[in-house]
């Protein structure tokens, strides 16, 4: 069977929805699909906590939000996209609002921001730490009024179906309850399918962060930009690497090595102050910050636990009322998964994978090389994050862009003549392999298994120092990888909710993301942001104020060039933080 | 403490089983380690044929409920050592059609949800006149009921539901009371009718499990009784004054 | 979408499942208290009656009352009516939010405005409020229940 929509949504989290209710507003003639592996409410939107940045109060200035960016992101920025993100950003979040966002409340009813790190003005609007469950429930509820929109539900997109002109128009994939492998034709294609975390052992995103948008995109030849810039954010619980929001150091909160000494004072980040103070200290960028607690660790100043070297943040001196009023998520987090009480108790952490600025190449409009395929979130590069994302710059990227792709995939939809079915070969090649991959007996390998040889080899070559060695080490470990995935046991051949097989294509999907990551940071032989080679410590912008394109040959290797950055009206300069 | 406990897993597997059978794997027992460590441990090394869902593995997606030794749980946040020395019975949630091992069917509660508009209704809105005020007063007034993770612990816990499949259910209702009780939102008329249907507020007979299953504190049976309340109160000024209480 | 899932399997409900946990027990038997309510209103009607219709009568009506399984019915009957009031009292704080004005907020202590969570009345006190008013129109019947009958 085949189904028709005018656009089709890969993804169901704060972009997909955000792209779906644009189109269902915009252009309520067009029929729009969520295709989406989980309950678009399940979608790693929902743990986001600290806020979504916007420039709304007195004494802010869209320029001062821009400059912030674009130095945080070490001027990878595409300053273009920048300007016209925190432009829309306040107006999205506004909207926001008028859908019923519990955004946190001044005493006269105002929105109320709070300060964020690397943000020289208090700017992040936030719903206590809990904002990117009540964004996304709140763009889920709302989706669910207009008629237009389809879901499929637990659907898993596996292949993207292009036609002899080079154009997108669809997709296969099955339907988990009951196996069922399905054409879905569309004039547009929008992949909103958020990150990759889950190539590295030790990471904030959940299980269903594995890539899947920035793979199908990438094996559809589509490039892969700026793919080396992998956020690690400082604050992780140990074991679980869940998210310790960095609105605990916005509200106050210090960061401690095992003598009980401030000791980002030591890494060029300011000097401490008993109130926080901005782009200062604990308020410093995620990268400077994550890369000043390595060293801590090489100088032994750090505690050691069983789960590794961690550092203390201390929340104690904030009080209770403090803590229960902005921080309810970290102290209701603490107390389950480490049995401690932040109000009385220092917290351990350790800096954990967070977010990949790069992702799939696309334009301001969210438009892809390829025609008719768009992407948005943290599954495309637009870039406005550079080599260095801000936190909670995410959030709202997520509305801006989605808004915007979701739009200039109606458009395009709206004037591109219908699928004329010339994809059927490839959607019955594709059914074709997946049947024969579920049925598969003779696989060797358990998937677990590789997963994990996966995510070791890349915390080994692509972690928060990288140099040649240890990345092209990582390169071979990952060919052979490669290969043993291609044979991977696969025990369920049931059709019904079968996990493995998923597991199986999420599998595929880490390793050609983990190769593009890893090939991309041997050719940047610079350090940058979030990109740091030991082996060549200073940025170079005479060769790299680039982005790398990574594209995929036809022989499954990764094929690396570069395209320049759009500079406008902040010319490359040193990154200060803390003066 | 011992190292293993046993885990008493649900299997059911429609190719080929008419009903469900319990499978039983031993797993390390861990101070650190929930429930869904446990099953992730079985699906890893043991058996790769167990499904069952989960993502965020910090209680804020609502993937992973399960009936634990009994009571509806979220399995990322149920520790093994609170059962030890074991075994501990892990089941799909009650009340719902299992689909496969662990996984239920909750597409009823999906085709309910938008039956009681779970969002702002406003007959005009313009965005360009900037945020609408909200007092932090306001705002607790539906605060708890915007918790709800939709989880379907509710569902599995109200033997209302079990009985009666129709019954709109705890977390609907409590949505829209989220919404009801939201100073931006108009539409607590349009929710009226399929509130005060039999199947909606009037079903509940304030059993009260709901609240105790929930894991994020959102109290549905609370939010139930404050509605049969103002329904209540709509209906007799409705008798008493049949012009106007509207 | 919405999948056709023919075979999932239909969890069936125990027919004892109110058994199960205690609340479910406690749920069953306030049901069950309805019968009860429904007695004690035939009883009342019978007694009315039997007052109505003269002295020998009522003494036909009290001999019977004082049959020994009537007065097992009706003691069970006062059981089950305490039970069902004292889970209606308690429910009442759910179903209503009672807040204190603004006014009053600012005047009390803040020792007292810190126990008040968003300025709401506590549940208990909306319970012992219930309790209390009990108390007093209880009393009221009993002191003109006794005065009559001295």
């Amino acid at each position: 069977m085949t189904a028709t929509h005018d656009v089709v949504l890969v993804g169901g989290g704060a972009a997909g929805l955000r792209a779906a209710i644009e189109i269902a507003e915009a252009r309520p003639e067009l029929s729009v699909a969520i295709v989406s592996k989980v309950y678009p409410m399940r979608s790693h939107t929902v743990s986001a906590e600290g806020g979504a940045a916007g420039v709304i109060a007195m004494g802010d200035t869209l320029d001062e939000h821009c400059l912030d960016t674009i130095a945080g992101g070490d001027w990878l920025s595409d300053q273009d996209a920048v300007e016209y993100f925190i432009g829309e950003a306040p107006k999205e979040l506004v909207r926001l609002e008028h859908w019923g966002c519990p955004w946190s409340r001044q005493t006269d009813g105002h929105i109320a921001v709070r300060s964020f790190g690397g943000m020289k003005k208090m700017r992040t609007w936030f719903a206590a730490d809990k904002t990117g469950f009540h964004l996304l429930h709140t763009l889920f509820q709302t989706s669910l009024k207009y008629p237009t929109i389809t879901r499929y539900d637990e659907w898993f997109v596996t292949r993207l179906l292009i036609d002899d002109d080079q154009r997108v128009c669809g997709v296969v994939a099955f339907q988990l309850a009951t196996g069922r492998i399905e054409t879905i034709e569309a004039k547009a294609v929008v992949l909103a399918t958020g990150g990759c975390g889950r190539v590295f052992p030790f990471t904030t995103n959940a299980n269903i962060s594995t890539g899947d948008g920035m793979a199908l995109a990438y094996r559809a030849l589509a490039p892969l930009k700026d793919m080396e810039f992998v956020q690690y954010h400082p604050t992780g619980l140990p074991f679980t690497g869940i998210l310790i929001t960095e609105a605990a150091r916005a509200e106050g909160g210090w960061m401690l090595n095992k003598d009980g000494y401030r000791y980002l004072q030591d890494y060029d980040l300011g000097t401490p102050s008993p109130t926080p103070v901005l782009k200062s200290m604990e308020l410093g960028p995620r990268d400077r910050l994550s890369q000043a607690f390595v060293h801590e660790v090489e100088r032994g100043r750090t505690i050691d636990t069983p789960y590794g070297p961690v550092v203390h943040l201390d929340l104690r001196h904030l009080g209770a009322e403090v803590i229960d009023a902005k921080l309810p998520f970290v102290r209701e987090l603490c107390l389950k998964y480490e049995n401690i009480d932040p109000v009385t108790e220092l917290i351990p952490v350790r800096p954990v994978v967070h977010y990949m600025m790069g992702g799939v190449s696309t334009d301001i409009n969210g438009a892809t090389p390829l025609r008719g395929l768009f992407a948005a979130g943290e599954t495309a590069c637009v870039s406005i994050n550079g080599a260095n994302r801000l936190g909670s710059n995410s959030l709202p990227e997520c509305l801006v862009f989605g808004a915007r792709a979701g739009r200039a995939a109606a458009e395009f939809a709206a004037s591109t003549r219908p699928p004329d079915g010339s994809t059927n070969t490839q959607a019955e090649d594709e059914r074709r392999r997946l049947e024969r991959l579920r049925s598969r007996t003779d696989g060797r390998d358990r998937i677990a298994d590789i997963r994990q040889q996966i995510q070791q080899a890349m915390e080994d070559g692509a972690g928060i120092y990288r140099d040649h060695e240890t990345l092209a080490k990582s390169a071979d470990t990952l060919g052979d990888l490669a290969e043993r995935a291609a044979t991977a046991r696969i025990d369920d051949h049931s059709d019904t909710f079968n996990t493995e097989l998923v597991a199986a294509l999420e599998l595929q999907n880490m390793l050609d993301l983990s190769q593009a990551i890893i090939a991309s940071a041997l050719q940047r032989t610079e350090s940058r942001g979030a990109h740091q080679r030991t082996d060549f410590p200073a940025r170079d912008d005479e060769q790299f104020l680039a982005h790398s394109l990574a594209w995929r040959e036809p022989d499954s290797t990764c094929r690396i060039d570069y395209q320049p950055v759009t500079i406008t009206r902040w010319p490359p300069g040193e990154r200060l933080y803390g003066r | 403490m011992a190292d293993t406990i046993t885990l008493l897993v649900t299997r059911y597997r429609p190719d080929t089983e008419a009903e469900p059978t319990v499978a039983e794997y031993e797993v390390p027992l861990r101070k650190d380690w929930a429930v869904l460590d446990g099953l992730n441990h079985v699906k890893d090394q043991l058996d790769g044929t167990l499904s069952y869902r989960w993502s965020c593995r910090m209680g804020i997606c609502g993937s992973c409920g399960m009936t634990v030794n009994g009571e509806p749980r979220l399995s990322c946040a149920t520790f093994l050592t609170e059962f030890a020395p074991g075994p501990v019975r892990v089941e799909p949630l009650a009340n719902f059609p299992i689909v496969r091992d662990l996984v239920v069917d909750i597409d009823d509660f999906l085709r309910k949800l938008p039956t009681v508009k779970p969002w702002i209704v406003r007959h005009v809105d313009w965005v360009e006149d900037g945020e609408y005020l909200q007092t932090p007063d306001e705002q607790s007034a539906y605060q708890q009921y915007s918790m709800c993770i939709n989880c379907m612990l509710c569902y599995s816990a109200c033997p209302v539901y079990g009985v009666d499949p129709d019954f709109l259910g705890p977390a609907a209702i409590a949505l829209a009371q989220r919404y009801n009780l939201d100073s931006r939102d108009h539409g607590a008329a349009d929710r009226l009718d399929v509130l005060v249907h039999p199947e909606g507020v009037w079903g509940c007979t304030f059993v009260g499990e709901c609240t105790r299953a929930c894991p994020k504190g959102v109290d549905p049976a609370g939010a139930i009784q404050r509605y049969k309340l103002t329904a209540a109160m709509r209906s007799v000024r409705a008798l008493l004054l049949p012009w106007g209480a509207r | 979408m919405t999948a056709t899932r023919a075979r999932a399997y239909r969890q069936a409900v125990p027919r004892l499942w109110w058994l199960r946990r205690r609340s479910y027990l406690l749920f069953m038997l306030r049901e069950l208290s309805c019968v009860f309510v429904a007695w004690a209103v035939l009883f009342l009607l019978l007694l009315l009656k039997a007052v109505g219709n003269g002295h020998v009568d009522y003494q036909r009506f009290l001999d019977w009352a004082a049959k020994p399984w009537v007065i097992a019915v009706n003691v069970l009957a006062l059981a089950f009516l305490v039970f069902h009031s004292v889970t209606w009292f308690n429910l009442a704080p759910k179903a209503m939010v009672v807040r204190v004005p603004k006014q009053m907020l600012a005047l009390a202590p803040k020792a007292i405005v810190r126990r008040l969570p968003e300025g709401r009345v506590p549940g208990w006190l909306i319970v012992a409020q219930n309790y209390v008013a009990w108390v007093f129109v209880a009393a009221i019947v009993a002191g003109l229940v006794m005065r009559s009958g001295s």
